[in-house]
């Protein structure tokens, strides 16, 4: 009996696999494309090469003063010599201890959060956000037992972050509240909270500050005075709570009219019919994009430079002024934009990461 | 709830019915709202008065007393605060204008190049996107022009470009157009090549409803539009006469100047504003399914009229909406120029002029508006456009 003999499997044309077939595919597949191609590298040529060079090669990274930057590069000497100043502005550096100990506290007190088989997780979080900024607080301004460091004295990525917390986590509930107000059937809560929403929404920042802290002296009765902080803070927070309205309203249109119905056919009141049916659900598909406000929240945080105060930013604008260290505007610049790229890209790649991770079933 | 028959109303009290609930619900609130709106008219007519800062729109009458780096119209130390604030508003417009039309064009470019099939120009597109989508604007502003502008070299030394243009430490100096003799003759001719044109257009049409066949409208109306005016050019001269700005002692004379602070802001702005059109461009093109373009193939139209009667009349659909919440963002990032003291709104009005008068409520009230009159100005258009480019469906 015949039998047959398999011949082993040829290998795949030479030119469809490796790296040649890829670069034919990607890069060389017609003369436009090819002409696309040598312009990139040309492009890349014309800007990769003396950046490195700038900001590694021929950098200086050791030494105390100007005098220690000899070379044609980036003088990081500043930076560095400048550091402190950056992170924490006039805290006290005896005290600096306490912006990191809260630091440190938020990571771990927030860690618990992001793992998803945490069990009671809503309980913790809810408990995390009344306990922390308490904490927080305490150790950050002082007071009962520890020495009291003034908001004036805070800056740099501290004050940063510390507008942008306290901005979104003003701005979450009045968001909340002026979405369901947006929604409600009574004509006159629609009409204020819209009204408010595109008020806010319709004016750049910078005029919220400018009125926060022009204005709200004006506003408010004689011998009541909020410090700087504060003032530039309720400005923050009326002013993002109009996005994050619009984030929370786009979820709650997205809630099917049957889950609606469905609570209101059990016999569930307004607020439990909101509380325990539609927010949770709307909320959930909405924490990207409140992600994404709060990115731009972040980078917003930089405007309060206009009045006055020492956030990252401006402690580096003002560090650039310095006779001893004039000339070094771009280090100063390059920097903080390093500090800002990391913190957003970071905070951008984490929501795409939860797009996907929440995008169940409500695709239809 | 629709019932046929209404129920017969139970008994309780006011509280649980939901009609007199929402009544008392909108009661309170308008007297919360009036209530707040009067403790802070009481409040701030009390304080103005303590402080004894006048009230009303009279200073808008005063002189301002102050000079401007960079005016669209007429200015002098003389002139009034009103003509103060027109010049502010229109800084404002023209930062808003240039940076709106900059960032489209870098926008698509870039949204087009990130979708494009070779590699190494989608990559290049990915890493400017999310590098200067992830840096403050403020920060970019501040960047170009301490970094950037400020650290050129003076006009001596300036860098000079095909001999007519000149970059240093004061600006971009550029030639200056001016109308010459000829410019009616140039003017007519346009006039003519676009009568031309229009007439074409109709013809082509009616030619293509009886007929079916097609005729390039577009291209040839690019060609008259050459042809015409260029033989005006060619046979009277040029229409406008040019005059290079020219070294005279330590600066420029002639010529017209782009101040440092209009050049960051419109880098700044453009690049920051550009990164996130890009990302609506190629959100816009990949949500037209691949169906379509087989579809449109299919029924024999080719790659180019594919992509212009297909493709982007669909992916324009989406991007409209963002990419009008882009223009908005852009008109009022460019506030952020009271950070290096481009002229414009903020800084003049909001920031000078509120200094030298005091009259922070008024003053404030006034800016507000005025981007709330672009805000919606800029929103009332592009909804226009969205209507009219939207899907008519049954």
């Amino acid at each position: 009996m015949q039998t047959h003999q398999f011949k082993p499997d040829l290998p795949p044309p030479r030119q469809s696999i490796g790296a040649m077939a890829w670069l034919r595919d990607n890069l060389f597949s017609s003369w436009f494309n090819s002409l696309l191609t040598l312009v990139a590298i040309y492009l890349i040529w014309l800007i990769v090469p003396p950046l490195l060079q700038w900001a590694l090669l021929d950098a200086d990274w050791v030494g105390q003063t100007r005098a220690d930057c000899t070379s044609d590069g980036a003088c990081w000497v500043f930076v560095k010599e400048r550091f402190g100043q950056f992170m924490y502005g006039f805290y006290p550096a005896e005290l600096r201890w306490r912006v990191d100990l809260t630091a440190l506290l938020a990571i771990f007190g927030a860690a618990p959060l992001f793992v998803s088989a945490m069990p009671r997780k809503a309980f913790y979080g809810i408990g995390f956000l009344v306990v922390y900024p308490l904490v927080a607080f305490w150790l950050l301004h002082g007071g009962m037992g520890l020495e009291v460091v003034r908001t004036s004295q805070w800056g740099g990525l501290m004050l940063t972050l510390v507008i942008a917390a306290v901005g979104i986590a003003g701005a979450l509930p009045l968001g909340i509240a002026l979405a369901l107000g947006r929604r409600s059937d009574m004509p006159t809560i629609r009409v204020i909270c819209v009204t408010f929403i595109e008020f806010w929404r319709g004016v750049p920042l910078i005029t919220v500050l400018f009125m926060s802290s022009v204005m709200l002296p004006l506003f408010l009765p004689e011998g009541m005075s909020f410090d700087k902080l504060i003032r530039a803070l309720i400005g923050v927070i009326l002013f993002q709570s109009a996005y994050i309205a619009e984030v929370v309203r786009g979820g709650l249109q997205a809630i099917p009219k049957g889950q609606y119905e469905a609570a209101e056919a059990m016999g569930l009141g307004y607020w439990r019919m909101m509380g325990l049916v539609i927010l949770p659900q709307a909320l959930k598909m909405v924490i990207p994009g409140i992600v994404n406000t709060f990115i731009s929240l972040f980078k917003d945080t930089s405007l309060v430079i206009i009045i006055g105060l020492f956030d990252l930013l401006n402690s580096i604008k003002q560090a650039t002024t310095d006779p001893a260290w004039l000339g070094m505007a771009t280090e100063g610049y390059v920097f903080a934009a390093l500090v800002f790229w990391i913190f957003c890209f970071g905070m951008s790649r984490y929501s795409m990461h939860l797009e996907r991770k929440l995008d169940t079933g409500h695709k239809r | 709830m629709q019932t046929a028959a209404k129920a017969p109303r139970l008994k309780g009290s006011i509280w649980t019915d939901p009609k007199a609930r929402a009544w008392i619900f909108q009661l309170v609130a308008i007297v919360v709202v009036v209530a707040l709106g009067w403790f802070l008219y009481n409040n701030t007519m009390i304080n103005l008065e303590k402080r004894g800062i006048t009230t009303g729109f009279a200073f808008l009458n005063n002189t301002a007393g102050f000079g401007i780096a960079q005016h669209l119209v007429e200015y002098t130390e003389t002139d009034s605060y009103g003509r103060v604030f027109l010049i502010g508003l229109l800084n404002t417009l023209l930062v808003s204008v240039i940076g709106i039309v900059m960032a489209t064009l870098l926008g698509f470019i870039l949204g087009i190049a990130r979708l494009a099939p070779n590699w190494l120009i989608s990559r290049l597109a990915t890493v400017y996107i999310e590098t200067f989508r992830n840096i403050p604007p403020l920060l970019q502003i501040l960047f170009w022009y301490f970094a950037v502008m400020l650290s050129l070299p003076g006009p001596r030394q300036s860098l000079g470009i095909f001999d007519n243009f000149y970059l240093n430490s004061r600006g971009l100096y550029i030639p200056a157009p001016g109308v010459s003799q000829v410019f009616g003759l140039f003017l007519a001719a346009l006039a003519v090549s676009i009568v031309i044109i229009v007439v074409l257009a109709r013809w082509a049409r009616a030619r293509r409803e009886a007929t079916g066949q097609i005729f390039p409208v577009v291209l040839t109306s690019i060609g008259i539009l050459l042809l015409v005016p260029g033989l005006a050019i060619l046979v009277a001269g040029s229409p406008v006469e040019w005059t290079a700005p020219k070294l005279t002692g330590f600066n420029f004379t002639g010529g017209w100047v782009l101040i440092p602070e209009l050049i960051a802001l419109t880098l700044a702005l453009t690049m920051y504003t550009a990164a996130f059109i890009a990302e609506i461009v190629r959100a816009g093109i990949q949500s037209v399914s691949h169906g379509q373009t087989e579809a449109a193939s299919s029924l024999g139209l080719p790659p180019g009229r594919t992509l212009r009667l297909v493709i982007i009349p669909q992916a324009l659909r989406v991007i409209i909406p963002p990419l009008t919440s882009q223009y908005l963002n852009l008109a009022k990032n460019s506030s952020l120029a009271a950070a290096i003291g481009y002229p414009e709104m903020v800084s003049l009005f909001a920031g000078t002029v509120l200094n030298q008068t005091g009259q922070a409520i008024e003053v404030i009230a006034i800016t507000m508006s005025v981007y709330l009159a672009i805000s919606i100005s800029i929103s009332m258009l592009m909804n226009w456009y969205n209507k009219r480019i939207a899907l008519i469906e049954r």
